[in-house]
């Protein structure tokens, strides 16, 4: 019977939830790396006993783990990501500049079809692959030398590479984004980079039309149909048809405009979920009610899913990478929260159930359907 | 000739050592010969007590003997010989931090 794999990256550890097909009963291990930051892990498309996790500290930097048996056991494996020549300068906060530095890896996206290749999305933002399983990295500088490198401002959590999606039909081409610089799509395999930012628009910005500059939080997009995405930003739910040459806003009658996670069903391409969350300061549902938000049309008609989330006195963020679906029928969506929750539903959203409630504050959940 | 070495609890679960370990480092025996032999012995240290690249300490740990301090000091200044010696073990120490 098949089964699935939920992969929880928190700010004290990683651990790891598995469950068959059912995804009613639960294995919880963990924590790997206790007392570790774990931004991100992810298994191969290719090979899902391949795990790579990031591990950082604001001790002892950044350390890329990788496991070989799904997340039994674990080798640390390179850890050098040095940015390509000169690095120069991006902004800084207060808009002066300042020199790019590399903090840490936000997120890992493996190859869809070599399981020793693996890309990096680190802060300060830059794209890195890995073509021996994680064991060199090498700076990928078409996105950073881009020639409005010099203009990307750092977002309230750092200016950071938090998303990479890979076209399936066309692996020359891949999607990224960066807090706060915006989208970018390279069509040569990494080589060179266009930002897609046009249609998006970010309250203060001197400049509405601004290449770079837009608060991006999240990107998704379904495998059957790589030219349509999908965008959670700091201002917005945004939908691109064209690959991201222009985007619309789709927020329709969402209580909110911003939040951070956005994913796409495994079956359906046009039903997308959304965690709203209050802004600018507040960072936690409205009213205190944990919704996630359900749109059968590909945005502009949304419906609260509530049922067995909490709705009252719930003050918990889901961070950007804390949303992801499984691809069994129906499908399951899964998500963690800031409070150490994450709640699994079997049935698209109709339905949901804590799979644990108390693990450190959640960074990333990644779901691998099993064989 | 062989040293001790105390490591930071999370940095012994990444290298698999209990909490103190026993390196031979070649002299003189200074901040750089024992951290360039600890990284040699244990490859998956590298970059979590120094930098890359620039060899820089990491700005949360530093660097004690016999109890004296010697985190600001040049990497290549000779060690106290009782840790050359081994009757004192070189303190590599995380800050002590909340969060």
């Amino acid at each position: 019977m098949s089964g699935v794999r939920v992969l929880v990256g928190t700010r004290k550890g990683a651990f790891i939830l598995t469950s068959d097909g059912k995804r009613k009963q639960w294995n919880v291990t963990g924590p790997h790396f206790g007392g570790w930051e774990i931004y991100h892990l992810k298994g191969s498309p290719v090979d899902p006993n391949r795990l790579y996790a990031s591990q950082s500290s604001g001790w002892f930097g950044q350390l890329i783990q990788r496991s070989n048996d799904g997340g039994e056991t674990w080798q640390p494996m390179g850890n050098t990501f040095s940015y390509a020549g000169v690095p120069g300068t991006h902004q800084w906060y207060d808009g002066t500049p300042h020199p790019w530095e590399f903090k840490r890896v936000w997120h890992l996206e493996p190859s869809l079809t070599d399981p020793e290749t693996v890309y990096a999305g680190v802060e300060d933002a830059a794209i890195f692959r890995s073509t021996d399983g994680g064991t060199n990295w090498e700076e990928l500088p078409g996105l950073r030398e881009h020639g409005s490198g010099p203009h990307w401002q750092p977002g309230a959590g750092g200016m950071c590479l938090h998303t990479i999606l890979i076209d399936p039909s066309d692996h020359q081409r891949m999607f990224i984004a960066i807090s706060a610089a915006g989208a970018f799509r390279t069509d040569d395999g990494c080589r060179s980079w266009k930002p897609i930012n046009r249609g998006l628009r970010s309250e203060t910005m001197p400049d509405p039309a601004a290449e770079v500059g837009h608060c991006v939080h999240r990107i998704a997009m379904h495998p059957s149909r790589p030219g349509v995405l999908f965008m959670q930003k700091h201002w917005d739910v945004m939908r691109s048809d064209d690959a991201g040459d222009s985007w619309q806003e789709v927020s329709g009658n969402l209580p909110t405009d911003f939040g951070f996670v956005i994913d796409v069903h495994a079956h359906e391409p046009e039903t997308i979920y959304v965690v709203p969350i209050k802004s600018d300061s507040e960072h936690y549902p409205p009213d205190g009610r944990l919704r996630v938000y359900r749109s059968k049309t590909g945005g502009n008609e949304w419906e609260p899913l509530t049922n067995g989330l909490p709705q009252r006195d719930c003050y918990v963020n889901v961070l950007r990478d804390a949303m992801a679906v499984d691809s069994l029928d129906s499908c399951g969506v899964y998500f963690g929260t800031t409070g150490g929750q994450v709640y699994g539903s079997n049935d698209a959203g109709e339905s949901w159930a804590p799979i644990v409630r108390d693990l450190p504050a959640v960074l990333s959940v990644e779901v691998q359907t099993l064989p | 000739m062989r040293i001790r070495v105390v490591l930071p609890p999370h940095l012994r679960k990444l290298a698999q050592v209990g909490a103190e370990l026993e390196l031979e480092v070649d002299a003189p025996i200074t901040q750089r010969s024992i951290l360039d032999a600890l990284e040699a012995r244990y490859p998956m240290l590298r970059g979590t007590i120094r930098e890359h690249g620039t060899q820089k300490r990491r700005p949360f740990l530093r660097f004690f003997a016999c109890n004296q301090d010697f985190s600001l000091e040049p990497p290549d200044t000779p060690l106290p010989t009782a840790v050359a010696s081994a009757e004192e073990p070189f303190l590599i120490v995380g800050a002590i931090a909340g969060g």
